[in-house]
């Protein structure tokens, strides 16, 4: 997410708005990203829909996953225009789960082939 | 308070160099941010690891089952005219969420614009499409308990499908019903204006973080719960 960008867009205008505060924004980019979201969940629906199978259909569901929470967090939350402090406090920690799931894949598989091999089912 | 917050040192700093700047300014950290939102977003982070939790426990019982995963894509299916539609229930849910963010987006907007009657009347919109999604959970709900679904067991193979399903799709309508709540409150406080005597409508902004998060969880559901 362009945030030295927008950082830079969005500091005159906080400053220039700090007497009322907060983040006050065109009504436009509200329906750009409204109509983006129903547009990719239209599409993740496809992937059901039309049956895509194994590797198209992780990496398609992925994709409009990804898309759909990244619009979500960095306008309808307005994350692109916070402050990098919190940004960061916020968005870095999360990425400690991806250790949780690594962990937990290797723990299943294990259980799996465990069960497979002394239970035979 | 905005005033004096411009002048301390370290606020016309960007990027890495701000956060350091301000985590070890030994003052307040995340200058310029309003205290009510700096928590909200704390706590919709540990939110974030609660569902995390049960989506990656979620994981791990899928792929550690030796039993069939039923197919969401057919449990989910209605039948409607005639014609059985695969997964249309959740699709419906999926766009009526998301219908509510926009209409919430808006109320933060208005909010901020001092239209009282519009704030209101937007987040009373998003509280009735939130009503109507838990609605909607609650008869698929039904429908899987009259066909058999429990927590410790399920007709279509894996009992765990049962457990990951009521515990992650009811934690997550938990969290719609409380919100309905919170924006009818806040709403009405907004009407009766509240918060045009404190000049500050960063409050439905704050409601509209918790809205957004709740909408964003349900990406994640929807895309490893009944997608995958």
């Amino acid at each position: 997410m362009d945030h030295g960008h927008a950082t830079a867009q969005a500091l005159p205008q906080q400053v220039h708005h700090d007497s009322k505060q907060g983040q006050q924004h065109p009504l436009g980019i509200y329906f750009v990203i409204w109509g983006l979201l129903f547009v990719l969940s239209t599409f993740s629906y496809g992937v059901d829909y039309f049956g895509f199978h194994g590797l198209a259909r992780w990496f398609l569901i992925l994709l409009f996953m990804w898309l759909k929470a990244g619009l979500i967090v960095a306008v309808f939350m307005h994350m692109r225009w916070e402050r990098s402090p919190l940004m960061y406090a916020i968005l870095v920690p999360p990425l400690l789960l991806a250790v949780l799931v690594g962990l937990m894949s290797i723990e299943s598989a294990y259980t799996f082939w465990t069960r497979i091999l002394f239970f035979g089912f | 308070m905005a005033d004096h917050a411009i002048a301390e040192p370290g606020a016309e700093l960007r990027g890495l160099e701000s956060f350091i700047a301000d985590w070890s300014g030994d003052q307040e950290a995340f200058k310029r941010v309003h205290w009510g939102k700096a928590m909200m977003w704390i706590f919709l982070l540990s939110d974030t690891f609660v569902f995390s939790c049960f989506l990656t426990s979620y994981m791990t019982v899928r792929s550690s089952t030796t039993m069939p995963w039923p197919n969401p894509s057919k449990v989910f299916a209605l039948t409607i005219g005639g014609q059985e539609i695969p997964l249309i229930l959740i699709a419906i849910m999926t766009f009526i969420l998301i219908s509510s963010s926009g209409t919430m987006a808006l109320a933060v907007n208005y909010g901020y614009r001092h239209d009282r009657t519009k704030t209101m009347l937007l987040m009373l919109a998003t509280a009735a499409f939130g009503a109507t999604f838990v609605s909607m959970q609650a008869f698929e709900w039904t429908k899987l308990i009259l066909e058999g679904v429990r927590p410790w067991v399920n007709p279509w193979g894996a009992p765990q499908f049962g457990s990951a399903f009521f515990m992650i799709t009811g934690f997550h309508g938990l969290h719609v019903s409380i919100g309905v709540i919170y924006l009818t409150t806040i709403a009405i406080k907004v009407k009766r204006g509240d918060y045009e005597r404190k000049g500050n409508y960063e409050v439905v902004e704050i409601a509209g973080l918790y809205w957004h998060f709740v909408d964003l969880v349900w990406v994640f559901i929807f895309a490893f719960f009944y997608l995958w």
